[in-house]
């Protein structure tokens, strides 16, 4: 965004205004913008000169004005010039709109992560500290949040047009987008993937709250239970910790650290273990089968819930703060118990 | 006239033209004759006919839609209804229309005749053809008729497969069978223009119409059979759950997008490039000049062609695709648009230094000029990786697939009907009410689209039942647009159909025009040619056409 300060936000305010064009609403919004009117540039460049060609020719060459034609064959010259000019300017969009692309999908690494899950017709987000919200979703400004999103059922797409951010929210895998809301305010978030009958009731609000607002948000809207201590609950009533009991005569992995590590494979493979590596492990134990245990662990498939996954993955991510962070995990040999969770997790 | 040469009809002859005796469309009587009949010009009658009831069909849904979205709420239908709409509105519009609309009825009536051939290689496939799109059509009207699907054209699993319980099946085997009358329409073409040339009519001299078609057919033998898999896998996964796409299964919902956009972003070349083929005709005769660089504009279809089948997860930007894999294809993107643009510019450079006309069918040709330029750099926005983010899944993309398709393919369709029409019915039709159809249809596109492009940016999420209230005004504009839109569209219907029997007999050659077929009597002879023509001049050749007062085309036999 080369274009001087100032005029941009003159610009981009007069625009709002007339109800022609979204808040500005995130830290990406502006660089959007800064492209989108590249492109509508271009594009009215393109049309005049188009245009010109058409009627300058048509005026200029009319059988009143040139009663016979006279024939030519093409000019090499020409047409290289209106194969590189064109070629020049998309390439040109291409760079920008590939690093405009990074930027949005690329998260900081310090944001914090909210888990978005879609469902026939709503959205269910699940903050850390336990709170839950339907078709809402309340974020502090100002800093960077990372959504993490998964469907239940059908394709869904998360959508924050004043934010400029949108990903498609899918059955089976995470998809992650992230967000630092500049202003506070409500925005509209959409499902923009077609999803069944109630399609365009699938939509909610965003608020953006002052860090402090944020803070009052959350203390006031807790359900007391944080999404680790659910997950630490679900762990003990599913029978994980039957052998995932971090001792040595356990007959599965001690759990404890291992989220974000990576994990040697009976078939030889190594993985790193994420959120999605977590929920397959459960879902599709008999797939990856980690170094020195044997494939006896039952598949949790159709058991347990999307939510109930979300739960059990931040429990797991959340144990790697016992003492034993350092160790290599699958080949613990520790008869301590794995310790509980650490206390309710600050968002 | 003697058996060897054929005598060209010059405008001066028109006012003293007549009919001629014998033509393909008296040549038999009866419902039967046409039923059975193996003339490729009389198929392109059956084609032009039913895809004309589709298209209304089409455009009654499109009616319905935009009067739906004249108000934020949801008071016209229930959402379940609104989402039949939209899916009927786009099934039939994109494979009972617009794949068919030129190569069909067009290319099926001209491509012969362009080469100075007799029929098409396989006349009897290609009367299979018609019978396969019309048992696809009925298909589709079955599905409708027995309450409808809410898939959406593009049929995404898992909800087509596990979450809907409407007519999903039935409509899938409407496209699968009309898919094999595309195929089958594409393998006729491919193969007569190898194989049917007349002498002398060399891959250079060849109309850029049928060069045009041949990228076209390429992309439909190439194409269509991914599309037919992927449908049956949607039903084997409906009727067993054999559960390729289904994520509890072990199948991938990814997997669908993937087969479907590798027929489907194809398939809109398969739309756009029979169309792109009637304007080179058409502005080259209105200028009375060769197309400027004939060569690159041929090689350009041939260019899109290939590229196109490259680009296919740009549909997939924000999927979950990986980021690498999205650069190779918003870069490959950006390459398929340069040679549009090319054709842009070759076709406004072949107005310079001619002697332009302002029929009817220029008309449409500037008209599809202006609006496909939009179309086409409106793609470029969504090619753009980051753009497409917040561009994608909104009415932007309704805006700019509708200039695109309709914009471009619906301007060139009504362009190349007007251009042919005299040939294929021997009268012409009312000058001062086509030109003004073509204005007004003009006017109430871009009342109905551009809106549509602003929508889209400020979030308008496409195949929304109800909206928030802060869109109304410009979704008002929109279908007051669409009203406009749909009696430039009506018009066309009312005169063409008038000037069936009142129209003035048109002569061979109306337009002095070079092509082979303005070289026969107007309607054509059911064989065509008497006699296989030797070409020994260029395509669009004008120095050779006004050179000769008696034109005498060289025969052999
Ligand atoms: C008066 C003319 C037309 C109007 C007002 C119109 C309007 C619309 C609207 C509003 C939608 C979006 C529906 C939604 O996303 O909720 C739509 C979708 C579509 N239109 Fe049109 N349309 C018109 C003509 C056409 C024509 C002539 C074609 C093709 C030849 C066409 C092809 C499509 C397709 C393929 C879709 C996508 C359907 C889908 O989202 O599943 N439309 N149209
Ligand atoms: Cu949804």
């Amino acid at each position: 965004m080369h274009i001087s300060p100032v005029l941009w936000q003159f610009l981009t305010k007069w625009l709002a205004a007339s109800a022609l064009f979204p808040a500005e609403a995130s830290t990406i919004a502006p660089y959007t913008d800064a492209l989108y009117f590249f492109l509508i540039g271009m594009t009215i460049v393109g049309l005049i000169l188009v245009g010109v060609l058409l009627f300058g020719f048509s005026i200029r060459y009319s059988r009143k004005n040139n009663p016979v034609a006279t024939q030519v064959e093409g000019s090499t010259l020409l047409e290289a010039t209106w194969t590189i000019i064109p070629l020049a300017i998309f390439l040109v969009t291409f760079v920008w709109g590939a690093l405009l692309y990074f930027r949005i999908f690329n998260p900081p690494t310090n944001a914090m992560n909210i888990y978005v899950v879609g469902k026939q017709w709503m959205w269910k987000a699940e903050h850390p500290g336990g709170q839950h919200e339907i078709n809402a979703l309340h974020v502090p400004i100002g800093r960077p949040v990372q959504l993490t999103m998964i469907s239940q059922d059908v394709f869904h797409s998360f959508s924050v047009p004043d934010f400029r951010v949108k990903r498609e929210v899918i059955p089976g895998r995470y998809t992650t987008v992230w967000f630092n809301a500049t202003t506070p305010g409500t925005y509209h978030i959409f499902c923009t993937q077609y999803c069944g009958t109630k399609h365009s009731e699938m939509i909610g609000e965003v608020t953006a709250l002052s860090p402090e607002d944020y803070e009052k948000w959350t203390k006031d809207s807790t359900s007391g239970m944080s999404l680790a201590q659910n997950g630490e609950r679900l762990f003990a009533s599913m029978g994980c910790n039957q052998c995932h009991s971090g001792n040595a005569a356990s007959r599965g992995p001690n759990l404890a650290g291992v989220y974000g590590s990576k994990l040697q494979l009976t078939n030889g493979s190594q993985v790193l273990v994420n959120d999605a590596y977590l929920r397959d492990a459960i879902l599709n134990p008999s797939q990856h089968v980690t170094a020195g245990y044997q494939p006896i662990m039952p598949t949790y498939q159709g058991q347990i819930s999307e939510d109930g996954l979300i739960d059990l993955v931040e429990y797991i991510k959340n144990l790697n703060s016992n003492y034993r962070v350092q160790q290599t995990l699958g080949t613990s040999q520790s008869d301590l118990a794995a310790p509980t969770t650490p206390g309710m997790v600050k968002p | 006239m003697s058996a060897s040469t054929y005598t060209i009809v010059n405008l001066p002859d028109q006012a003293t033209a007549t009919m001629p005796k014998r033509h393909y469309i008296n040549n038999e009587h009866g419902l039967l004759s046409w039923l059975f009949t193996a003339d490729h010009k009389r198929i392109a009658m059956l084609y032009l006919m039913s895809i004309t009831f589709f298209f209304f069909i089409g455009g009654a849904f499109a009616g319905l839609i935009r009067l739906e979205l004249l108000t934020p709420q949801p008071d016209l239908v229930a959402s379940d209804t609104y989402n039949k709409f939209f899916t009927m509105h786009g099934i039939v519009m994109i494979f009972l229309f617009l794949v068919p609309s030129v190569p069909a009825t067009l290319g099926n009536f001209l491509i012969p005749i362009m080469l100075g051939a007799k029929d098409l290689a396989f006349p009897k496939i290609n009367l299979l053809s018609w019978y396969l799109y019309m048992a696809g059509g009925m298909f589709t009207l079955a599905a409708l008729v027995l309450g409808g699907v809410d898939t959406g054209w593009t049929f995404t699993t898992p909800l087509s497969t596990h979450y809907l319980n409407t007519h999903v099946v039935t409509a899938a085997t409407a496209i699968f069978i009309a898919g094999f009358s595309s195929i089958f329409t594409g393998l006729n073409f491919i193969v007569t223009i190898h194989r049917m040339r007349a002498p002398g009519m060399t891959w250079f001299r060849m109309p850029l119409f049928v060069w045009a078609n041949y990228a076209a057919s390429v992309l439909m033998v190439l194409g269509t059979p991914v599309l037919a898999i992927a449908i049956v896998l949607v039903a084997l996964e409906r009727l067993i759950g054999i559960g390729v796409f289904d994520p509890t299964k072990g199948g991938d919902p990814l997997l669908f997008q993937h087969l479907f956009w590798f027929y489907s972003h194809p398939a809109v070349y398969i739309m756009i490039l029979p169309g792109m083929g009637v304007i080179s005709e058409v502005i080259s005769t209105f200028s009375r000049k060769r197309v400027f660089g004939y060569t690159a504009v041929a090689f350009s279809s041939v260019a899109i062609a290939v590229f196109g089948f490259f680009v296919w997860a740009h549909h997939m930007f924000i999927m979950g695709v990986s980021n690498y894999s999205a650069l190779v294809f918003s870069l490959l993107t950006m390459l398929v648009a340069v040679p549009s643009a090319i054709k842009i510019f070759n076709w406004a450079f072949t107005l310079q230094k001619g002697s332009i006309t302002f029929e009817t069918p220029m008309l449409y040709a500037f008209g599809f000029m202006g609006l496909f330029t939009i179309g086409g750099l409106t793609g470029v926005f969504l090619g753009s990786l980051g753009m497409d983010i917040h561009l994608t899944e909104t009415y932007f993309i309704v805006a700019h697939f509708h200039f695109v398709m309709v914009g471009g393919m619906l301007m060139a369709f009504l362009a190349g009907i007007h251009f042919w029409w005299p040939k294929m019915t021997g009268r012409m039709y009312p000058e001062s009410m086509s030109k003004l159809a073509a204005v007004v249809t003009f006017i109430g596109f871009n009342l109905t689209f551009l809106p549509q492009f602003i929508l889209g940016y400020l979030g308008m999420p496409r195949r929304y039942h109800a909206y928030p209230q802060e869109y109304q005004v410009l979704n008002v504009l929109s279908t007051a647009g669409a009203t406009v839109l749909g009696v430039g569209y009506l018009l066309p219907m009312l005169y063409l159909a008038w000037s069936l029997k009142y129209g003035e007999i048109a002569g061979d050659n109306p337009w002095q025009a070079t092509g082979l077929e303005w070289q026969i009597q107007s309607p054509p002879l059911t064989e065509n040619f008497t006699e296989i023509p030797v070409v020994d001049y260029e395509a669009y050749d004008y120095e050779w056409l006004a050179n000769k007062t008696e034109h005498e085309v060289t025969t052999v036999g």
